[in-house]
C-alpha cells in the first residue's frame, strides 16, 4: 500500500526523536553533577590530607599503639567487602564491573575456603547478589550519587562493629577510582586491619615537616583511638565520593553515545523514509500516466468503434 | 600576634586564615586557648564549642561534634568530621535530634554512640539559644 511504510518510518523517527531529547537532557544532567562531585572531592581532600598529617605527628611522637583497628590475623577467614556501586543503571558498564571485580574476590575467597560478608551500597550490588543467591549483610542505598559524610559514618560503623566483634578479620573495599574525566576503574583495597601509623603517615604524604616534641591531650593512645576511626570515616567517604563522580562520568558517556546513535538512527530512518515517500510518488506518477495512457488508447478503441466521421457523415 | 588558622571537616573548610586565638576544649584537658608560639600539640576534642579569634578581633563561634585540634609551629589546624558555624544551627533540628538521642539513651543508657549524639544535640540547643 503506498505512503503505508512512510508512516510506519515516521512514526518510528518521532518516537528516535524523542528517545534522543532524554538522553541528551540526561547527558547534560550528569555533566553538571561530575563537575559537582568533583568539587565535593576537592573539599573533603584537606580534611584528608590533615588527618593524615595528624598521624604523621603522632607516629612521629611515638604513638604506635595496639588498637582494636590495627589487630591483624594471621589467617584470614571471613572478609567483609565493602561493594559501592550505584543505585540507578543508565551508567554504562559502571555498575556491572565493580560489581564483577567484586565477585571474582568473593569466588577466589570461597574456594580457599574463606567466608564471606556483603555490605552492599548501591541498590544495583544489593539487587544483583541477592538474584545470584549471596547472602547480604548490610545495605545502604538512596545516596549513592550525592553522598554525605553522615553515609560514610553509618557504614563506617557497621563495618567496625564487624571488624571489632571478631566475625571478619579483614575487610575490603571495592569502588570505583575516579582517576579522571574519561578514566575511571573499578579497584579493590584493603581498608581493615588498618596499616600502623607509621606506615599511614610514609604513605598519606601530608605536610613531612613532622615535628617531635608534642604533647598530647588527653596522651598520644587516647588521641590515636579516636583519630583512627575518624581516618576509617573519611577513607570510605572518599570512596563514595570517587564512586559517586565515576558513576555520573560514566552515565554521561553511555547518554553521549545513546544521543550520538539516536541521532545516526535518525538521519538512516530519514533517508528510508525520504526513498520510501519518493518510490510512493514514483509509483503514483506511474499509475497516472499508465492510467492516461489506457484512457488514450480506450479513446482510440471507442473512437473506432463508433466511427464518428461514418456517424456525421 | 597572629597566626594561620585551618578548620576543616570533610564536607568544607569552614574557616582559614590569620586569627589571634583559637579556644578549644580537648577530652580530658578542659578548655585551651591557644596564642600564638603555642608549642606543638595535638588534642583530641570532645563535643564543644572552639571560637577562633579573627585578626580583626572578630570571634567565630562553631559546634564541634568530635575533632582534633593540631598546633604545629605558627599554625593551629583543627579538624571536625561534624561542625557547623554557631550562627547556622537549625535549632529545631537540635531539639528533634536531642528528644531521639534521649529517647535511644532510655533503652541502652551505655551506649557510647547514643551518648555521644546526645550531647552534640544538647551543645547545638544550647548555642542556637544564645546565638
Amino acid at each position: 500500500m503506498p505512503g503505508g511504510a512512510e508512516r510506519i518510518l515516521r512514526r518510528r523517527i518521532g518516537s528516535v526523536k524523542n528517545t534522543k531529547k532524554i538522553t541528551r537532557a540526561m547527558e547534560l544532567i550528569a555533566a553538571t553533577r561530575v563537575a559537582r562531585a568533583q568539587q565535593r572531592a576537592r573539599a573533603a581532600r584537606p580534611y584528608a590530607e590533615q588527618l593524615t598529617g595528624v598521624i604523621e605527628n603522632l607516629a612521629a611522637g611515638g604513638a604506635d599503639v595496639s588498637h582494636p583497628l590495627l589487630r591483624e590475623v594471621e589467617n584470614v577467614q571471613n572478609v567483609a567487602f565493602v561493594i559501592c556501586a550505584g543505585d540507578r543503571g543508565l551508567a554504562g558498564a559502571y555498575n556491572s564491573s565493580v560489581i564483577r571485580s567484586a565477585e571474582r574476590e568473593i569466588q577466589a575467597l570461597r574456594n580457599e575456603g574463606g567466608d564471606y560478608r556483603i555490605i552492599a551500597i548501591g541498590k544495583k550490588v544489593a539487587d544483583y547478589f541477592t538474584f545470584r543467591g549471596f547472602d547480604i549483610d548490610t545495605t545502604y542505598d538512596g545516596f549513592t550519587d550525592n553522598p554525605s559524610y553522615e553515609n560514610a559514618r553509618e557504614i563506617a560503623r557497621r563495618v567496625r562493629q564487624l571488624f571489632d566483634n571478631g566475625e571478619v578479620d579483614q575487610v575490603e573495599l571495592v569502588f570505583t577510582e575516579f582517576v579522571s574525566l574519561g578514566t575511571q576503574r573499578p579497584v579493590v583495597r584493603r581498608f581493615l586491619p588498618l596499616t600502623s601509623a607509621k606506615t599511614i603517615a610514609d604513605a598519606g604524604g601530608g605536610d613531612a615537616e613532622a615535628l617531635a616534641g608534642f604533647s598530647f591531650e588527653p596522651s598520644p593512645e587516647g588521641v590515636l583511638e579516636d583519630l583512627l576511626p575518624r581516618y576509617v570515616e573519611a577513607r570510605l567517604f572518599a570512596a563514595l565520593l570517587d564512586s559517586a563522580a565515576s558513576e555520573h562520568a560514566n552515565r554521561q558517556r553511555a547518554m553521549k553515545a545513546a544521543t550520538d546513535n539516536a541521532e545516526e538512527l535518525i538521519i538512516k530512518l530519514s533517508r528510508e523514509m525520504n526513498r520510501a515517500r519518493q518510490e510512493s510518488i514514483t509509483t503514483e506518477i506511474m499509475e497516472i500516466v499508465s492510467g492516461a495512457e489506457s484512457l488514450n488508447e480506450d479513446e482510440a478503441i471507442i473512437a473506432d468503434a463508433f466511427d464518428f466521421e461514418s456517424l456525421t457523415n | 600576634m597572629s597566626f594561620t588558622i585551618e578548620f576543616v571537616s570533610p564536607e568544607a573548610v569552614l574557616y582559614s586564615g590569620e586569627g589571634t586565638q583559637v579556644i578549644a576544649r580537648t577530652r580530658g584537658g578542659g578548655e585551651i586557648a591557644f596564642l600564638a608560639g603555642h608549642e606543638p600539640f595535638i588534642g583530641s576534642l570532645e563535643p564543644s564549642e572552639v571560637r577562633v579569634t579573627e585578626e580583626a578581633g572578630v570571634v567565630r563561634s562553631f559546634a564541634v561534634r568530635s575533632g582534633f585540634v593540631s598546633v604545629t609551629g605558627a599554625s593551629v589546624t583543627v579538624l571536625s568530621d561534624q561542625a557547623v558555624p554557631s550562627e547556622d544551627i537549625n535549632a529545631d533540628e537540635a531539639r528533634a535530634d536531642l528528644a531521639q538521642a534521649q529517647e535511644e539513651l532510655r533503652s541502652n543508657e551505655h551506649d557510647p554512640y547514643a551518648l555521644q549524639n546526645q550531647r552534640w544535640a544538647q551543645l547545638r540547643v544550647d548555642l542556637s539559644a544564645t546565638a
